[in-house]
């Protein structure tokens, strides 16, 4: 499990509107290409060989998937303000205000009172 | 020596601009009375007549990330550029530049060595809602210098809550000795008990509104004590996965020292408390 690694690409994605949208509107053609070219990036000229998803966290980022996400201990934060930034407009125009973030927390009720999985350590 | 003014310590909550800026129609329903408490704490800072402010809070992910989080890390430069982008996004907090105030960073950063405190520096800091916020709440004019300090309340493992505690008492003791006549002002944020991206997370109040009285009583009577018997990086937990937010109003509460705040108020919100306590140091101007 690369912990880091998801919420890594948690981190640049957010941030970055372009990557943003194409996470959105193609996220398994996004999540190829942050993999070849954003991933390994230590800064502009240095890159890293270290880090690699498995296939279940590959799965999980393609599949906009915030239970997977949720259970392999992704950052609670990175993981809330990204989903918002793609779901949010839309589910306010259908169903109203905070109803995406409702059903997010809908989708993770197996987990209340349990002890949450790590984000760190 | 400098004159240690106020301490203010509140949540810092990104959607006060925008609910309380809308059309009247659109706002929600607790757009006024929060303005109202909000603008009363503003003047609990206002008469205190600061000229410097000190002011603690948390990236979120924002400047700093996994590869390189620092526990706590002081800003020394000459001026701070806020908003970041997926803020400005989120919560439609705009951009800001605040003055720095170099010569003060650059003691409280010797000072906080001295003392035991390894921070990390940056010459190149952008700052994000948890300052920014509490400058819209309480001084929206962003015309004062600012010194401002981050902790890990969010990337663990974390520091402990009498760490934070000790280190308020550490930047209490660096404002008292550092050599002019300015007035300072400290204003952290925080959270109370609070959830993101989790199942009890944006429900009618915050996750845990017991913890949030007692919180709220324990800052307000200046009860360390009562703080570090009961509250632990696990009780956080239970309280809502963000809640060690409320380690940085424990900071603020050891600037001040275990002294009764002058000032404590709070709104239950959507899905969560906010709480804005402050207290005047012995001797300073009410």
């Amino acid at each position: 499990m690369s912990r880091y690694y998801v919420n890594k690409f948690l981190f640049t994605v957010d941030r970055d509107p372009e990557l943003l949208r194409r996470y959105k509107e193609d996220p398994r053609a996004l999540v190829t290409s942050w993999e070849q070219a954003i991933g390994p990036q230590l800064n502009s000229v240095e890159f890293s060989t270290v880090n690699g998803f498995t296939d279940a966290e590959r799965e999980a980022l393609i599949n906009h998937d915030i239970v997977a996400l949720f259970e392999m201990g992704a950052h609670f934060f990175l993981s809330l303000t990204i989903f918002i930034a793609i779901y949010d407009q839309d589910w306010t125009a259908k169903y109203g205000p905070l109803s995406f973030q409702r059903d997010f927390a809908k989708r993770l009720a197996h987990w209340e009172g349990r002890d949450y999985p790590p984000v760190g350590e | 020596m400098a004159k240690l003014a106020a301490v203010l310590a509140t949540t810092h909550h990104p959607f006060y601009l925008k609910a309380t800026t809308a059309p009247a129609d659109q706002q929600i329903p607790e757009a006024p009375e929060w303005k109202r408490k909000v603008e009363a704490y503003r003047e609990t800072l206002t008469r205190a007549e600061p000229e410097i402010l000190v002011m603690v809070g948390a990236d979120h992910f924002h400047q700093f990330f996994l590869d390189n989080y620092p526990q706590f890390l002081i800003g020394k430069a000459p001026r701070y550029d806020a908003t970041f982008y997926n803020e400005e996004r989120e919560f439609g907090i705009p951009k800001y530049v605040l003055e720095g105030h170099e010569d003060l960073s650059r003691f409280m950063h010797r000072g906080l060595l001295d003392r035991g405190f390894d921070f990390a520096f940056s010459d190149e800091l952008k700052l994000d809602h948890s300052i920014i916020c509490p400058i819209i709440t309480t001084r929206p004019q962003a015309d004062l210098p600012v010194v401002p300090i981050y902790t890990n309340i969010f990337a663990p493992p974390l520091p402990s809550p009498k760490r934070f505690w000790d280190l308020g008492r550490a930047i209490r003791e660096i404002i008292d000795e550092y050599p002019s006549d300015k007035r300072i002002a400290a204003i952290g944020s925080g959270h109370l008990s609070l959830e993101l991206g989790g199942p009890r997370q944006f429900r009618e109040t915050g996750p845990d509104p017991e913890f949030d009285r007692q919180a709220i009583e324990w800052l307000s009577t200046g009860n360390i004590e009562a703080i570090l018997a009961n509250v632990t990086h696990e009780s956080m937990a239970r309280s809502g996965n963000a809640t060690h937010g409320f380690m940085d109003l424990i900071l603020m509460m050891g600037i001040a020292g275990p002294i009764k705040a002058v000032y404590a108020d709070s709104l239950s919100l959507f899905h969560t408390m906010e709480a804005y306590i402050t207290w005047y140091p012995e001797g300073a101007t009410q």
